[in-house]
């Protein structure tokens, strides 16, 4: 199954990119725009169907890799099993 | 003749330019706000070098989008001189003004080192106090200079005579070896197809005195102030 | 008179006192300042200030010792950075500081804060900052979290001089097992300004207001300063929350915003706000100028709602500052910033009472006195024991002879301690702001100071084998380690900055060790007249009871009057005549020799002899200014061999063939006070002229020349191909990071 992971900076900490871009957004005119967080987005093909099993080792990437869990905190979304429709 | 060196929040590379300019060539020089979008009357317009908007989203991104930005789109469409070194050359891809993108370097680092470089166009504003195949040794300090296009735009780039400066060896081979960053088919600068818009990654800036211990720099500078002064002339020539 | 408890808070008690840094005395001390029990956000605000980052209540009874005057010295400690003349209208402005604890935790963010923080330190002076250095000690490469560690203060250091434009032009990297539970990070930088120009953080003026600019405040670091000065437990782990985020960006607008409203002349004083935020910032500024405060917290800039007194003014976001601005013209130093996209708010007053009065929502959130709690902070001098085995430790060590020199010399190239640092400082940018004349991996790095023929040189040295071992004798043989580095590139020196690296001061050993380190930089200072202008004391770095070895890194500043006769630290010309200057003695006391190729610590260190030293020094500048040698490379760990192999390794190798009077071992030695020179043919004559009159003793040892390195001693001869000994120097260093 393919999973999705979202890596971002952890809410309570600073995010200088997030905020330099919502700063340009106001300019380019956008304005009421109150926050911008910048992460990374990952999509990963697990070899395996089990949902729980998934959930785990995702867990276990983005613990041990993906994510800096000093600064970052992540979600993650299943995408769907090999069979589904893209 | 009257240079402009932009400065966005960020630039770090904009004090360097304007020494070179005013004290080492003895130019008339003047910064450029960001937010303004009158360039003064400059006929040459710098983009340093430097880290605008801190880089964030992608180099150069969001520096493009300045007010200063549209009006030197309308004096390079009006055929005026814009050099963009370094991020001012991401700022140029950014904004349209050069075609192409930058990727990170393929080790994925910043990384700060002498290189050389060959030259494609010697008959350019930029480049006519060099020779055609004339190897440089210019320092490079970035992260992001893997230049990158589709193989049918590049194929255009090369045809078009657009690839001014290529990585090479101090013999002037173009090897892998001798790339620093990934960039496709070593190229380190390009122009526009009508050639008064160059971008290069590397900074002449940093080698334009004695003291330093090169003055390889010196030459593209030099080179686009005798364009700007004959221009002068020849404008007060026809008055 | 009642100040805010709020509910949510703890109780304020002994045992609260403690769990966020203050002693049972310390906190009863406080009681007797106030009259009365503190609230928390007094609690927070004392064990602050009266942590050991921000009090230095340890050291301050040794730090007494440095000498602090010279002709050159503008400013000493006691600023945010020292301040040195340099010559034509210009004065230098450097400090150095620590960001260890911050850096093991999480090192990109670590490294990037500790640049960013010194940086600050040195522009709030008025000083546009044109360089910076590192010194960084890492564990041994194979120990856990160690190349992820590296990595990371690598990336973040570069991230953070890259993105500012200041190029990183120097320091040193070094390894060992004792670093292995706590990395160090120091971070050095330097500014220029114009005579004239100097800011202080001296509040004055009643009714001045008090004006924030910078990032908002957000919850980072809180209690950073009392982590910085607690030992590594598995609690560490636990205070993950409080790392700070540093943001290269705001900081380089920061950095020209500060310096345009400087020129206004509408501020009276400036400070940033580092250890313990807006705390340290506002009381320091307060208590130098003798003035109280008025703080509106409600006006403080918060980048989330719902911060506490207690959050604000202990937050350690980064890249913030506080000033003072004459009142009436704050408008003028505001537009600046705003200009600069720069959030400003005026957030308080000077007043003339003496006192801190915070207000928060219509309510007194603290008010206590300022001068008590800064310049009368606790000051203790800790018992203090000599190793019991000191003895054994100096007990000279067996020194085997190497089987094959060229063998132990190949080695030695390959160790991490000695491989090129090429790797690291080729992702720092050290050529922006075109002054670098010399770079990173010579001496000494060598800075051009523009519109003048001089140049400014610096360096930062240290061995904290030596330290361990004569912790007098290792304070002092930095402090000429550094002198003779800059006497390499023909650098006067005109003062140091320190940071004082050390374990638990409240074991007595430690501050035994720091003792002796402070007295051994003091006497050296004196003797080779080197002030001490500014630096920092990083205590507690230790993790479960392992302390480091002490480490009293010194970076050391100097003026090179004339830049047009530099030497090189490379052979840079075949047929040149190569001459080893001072004494050779056979002294392996913590000598690298030993330790990487026969893991073997032991002896009392070489001897640093400070006379010969100041008569070296004295005559490598006067060679170097009287444009006759074209190279000059310092004799240090390694010994000889090391250092002349090191010679061969320029842009463009270049061997050499010399004869010595070494043999064996002794090729390694680490006898202090020598250096390697090389000159034409023509100009030997005068170099040994020169040398008998300085009182140095000279030797012609060969010419450079070849592919080779060739050197015949006691009837052997080593000879390697340059190449081959500059190819495993070369990629050592990546290839043990696994790259």
């Amino acid at each position: 199954m393919k999973a999705r992971v979202t890596v971002y900076p952890r809410r309570e900490i600073l995010d200088p990119q997030g905020k330099a871009i919502r700063d340009a957004l106001t300019r380019v005119g956008f304005p009421g725009v109150d926050d911008v967080r910048a992460g990374k987005s990952f999509e990963i093909s697990l070899g395996t169907e089990d949902l729980q099993a998934a959930d785990r080792q995702l867990r276990e990437m983005c613990e041990k890799l993906l994510a800096n869990t000093v600064v970052e905190d992540y979600s993650l979304e299943i995408l769907g099993g090999a069979g589904a429709q893209p | 003749m009257k240079c402009g060196v932009v400065v966005f929040p960020g630039s770090n590379c904009d004090h360097d330019v304007y020494h070179v300019l005013k004290h080492v060539l003895e130019q008339e020089v003047t910064f450029l706000w960001h937010q303004d979008d009158s360039l003064q009357g400059c006929e040459l317009i710098v983009l340093p070098g430097g880290f605008a908007y801190g880089d964030y989203l992608r180099a150069g991104a969001l520096a493009a989008l300045s007010p200063v930005m549209g009006a030197v789109k309308r004096h390079a469409e009006a055929g005026g001189l814009v050099l963009g070194i370094c991020n001012g050359f991401q700022v140029l891809l950014e904004a349209g003004l050069l075609p192409g993108a930058m990727r990170r370097n393929e080790n994925l680092r910043f990384q700060c080192l002498d290189v050389h470089l060959r030259t494609e166009r010697a008959d350019l504003p930029f480049t006519r106090r060099l020779k055609p195949g004339q190897v440089l040794r210019l320092p490079i300090a970035h992260a992001e200079g893997n230049y990158e296009d589709s193989p049918a735009r590049l194929d255009a780039l090369e045809a078009n005579g657009q690839v001014v400066f290529r990585y090479c060896e101090p013999d002037g081979r173009i090897t892998s070896e001798s790339n620093p960053n990934g960039a496709a088919r070593n190229i380190a600068g390009i122009c526009n197809v009508a050639g008064n818009v160059l971008g290069l990654m590397p900074h002449p800036e940093r080698c334009s005195e004695a003291v330093l211990g090169n003055t390889d720099g010196l030459a593209l500078f030099a080179s686009a102030v005798e364009v700007g002064s004959r221009h002068l002339q020849a404008a007060g020539a026809g008055r | 008179m009642t100040v805010l408890q709020k509910t949510a808070e703890p109780a304020v008690n002994a045992e609260t006192a403690r769990s966020i840094g203050l002693t049972e005395e310390e906190f009863e001390r406080l009681k007797k300042i106030l009259g009365r029990d503190p609230n928390w956000t007094e609690l927070g605000i004392t064990s602050a200030l009266w942590s050991e980052h921000c009090s230095y209540k340890s050291s301050k009874v040794y730090l007494k010792e440095f000498p602090t005057a010279g002709p050159h010295v503008l400013q000493g400690p006691g600023e945010n950075a020292g301040v040195v003349d340099v010559g034509h209208g210009w004065v230098a402005v450097f400090k150095m500081e620590s960001h260890n604890h911050p850096s093991f935790i999480e090192p990109y963010q670590g490294s990037m804060t500790g640049v960013g923080g010194i940086l600050r330190d040195v522009f709030t002076m008025g000083a546009r900052p044109i360089a910076c250095m590192d010194a960084l000690r890492f564990g041994e490469i194979d120990a856990p979290r160690m190349r992820f560690l590296i990595d990371g203060v690598v990336r973040g250091i570069g991230g953070y001089g890259n993105c500012m434009g200041i190029p990183t032009v120097g320091g040193e990297t070094g390894f060992h097992r004792c670093y292995d539970g706590n990395i160090l990070v120091n971070a050095f930088a330097l500014g220029i300004a114009r005579h004239d120009r100097i800011f202080h953080a001296r509040a004055s003026g009643a009714g001045n207001p008090v004006l924030y600019v910078g990032s908002r405040t957000g919850r980072d670091g809180i209690h950073g300063a009392t982590m910085a000065s607690e030992s590594f437990d598995k609690e560490s782990e636990q205070k993950r929350p409080t790392v700070q985020v540093g943001d290269p960006f705001t900081e380089k607008v920061l950095l020209e915003a500060c310096l345009e409203a400087m020129r206004t002349g509408a501020i009276v004083a400036i400070q940033d706000m580092g250890a313990a935020g807006l705390t340290s910032s506002t009381f320091e500024m307060a208590g130098r100028g003798g003035t109280g405060l008025h703080l509106d917290l409600d006006q403080v800039p918060l980048r989330q709602p719902g911060l506490t007194p207690y959050e604000m003014m202990l937050s350690e976001s980064q890249e913030r500052m506080v000033l003072v601005a004459k009142k009436g013209r704050e408008e003028e130093v505001e537009k600046v910033f705003r200009r600069w996209g720069l959030e400003v708010a005026d957030i308080g007053e000077i007043t003339t009472t003496g006192r801190a009065v915070l207000t928060w929502h219509g309510e007194m959130a603290a008010d206590v006195p300022i001068q008590p709690l800064t310049e009368e902070a606790p000051v203790y001098r800790r018992p203090v024991a000599e190793p019991t085995d000191l003895a054994a430790r100096w007990r000279a060590p067996e020194v085997p002879q190497p089987d094959d020199p060229r063998q132990a010399l190949e080695e030695l190239l390959a160790t991490p301690e000695f491989a090129s640092k090429r790797w690291i400082w080729q992702q720092y940018d050290h050529t922006v702001r075109t002054n670098t004349v010399q770079g990173p991996g010579g001496d000494a790095a060598v800075l051009l100071l523009k519109g003048t023929p001089s140049g400014l040189a610096m360096t930062c040295d240290v061995n904290p084998v030596y330290c361990y071992f004569d912790p007098r004798r290792g304070g002092a043989q930095a402090v000429a380690e550094a002198v003779r580095n800059l006497a390499c590139v023909g650098a006067e020196p005109v003062g140091l900055t320190d940071c004082l690296n050390f374990g638990n001061p409240e074991r007595p050993e430690i501050s035994w060790q720091f003792r002796e380190a402070v007295r051994g930089i003091s006497d050296a200072c004196r003797a080779l007249a080197v002030p001490v202008i500014s630096g920092n004391v990083s205590f507690y770095n230790e993790t479960e009871g392992q302390s480091i070895y002490p480490t009293p890194a010194v970076a050391m500043v100097g003026v090179i009057p004339n830049l047009s006769n530099l030497p090189n630290p490379w052979f840079q010309r075949e047929g040149d005549r190569i001459v080893l200057l001072g004494e050779d003695r056979s002294e392996f006391g913590g000598a690298a020799y030993l330790r990487l190729l026969y893991d073997l610590e032991q002896g009392r260190p070489p001897e640093v002899d400070l006379d010969a030293e100041l008569r070296l020094a004295r005559l490598l500048r006067g060679l170097v200014a009287r444009g006759l040698i074209h190279t000059a490379h310092d004799l240090s760990e390694g010994g000889f061999l090391i250092s002349l192999a090191e010679a061969c390794f320029g842009r463009r190798t270049l061997g050499a063939r010399v004869e010595v009077p070494l043999a064996g071992a002794d090729l390694f030695s680490e006898t202090q006070g020598r250096a390697l020179v090389a000159c034409a043919p023509a100009a030997l004559d005068r170099v040994l002229q020169a040398a008998e009159e300085a009182g140095v003793p000279a030797r012609e040892i060969g010419e450079t020349g070849g592919g080779e390195l060739v050197v015949k001693s006691g009837g052997e001869v080593l000879s390697a191909p340059v190449d081959r000994l500059h190819e495993i120097w070369s990629t050592a260093l990546p290839k043990a990071l696994g790259l």
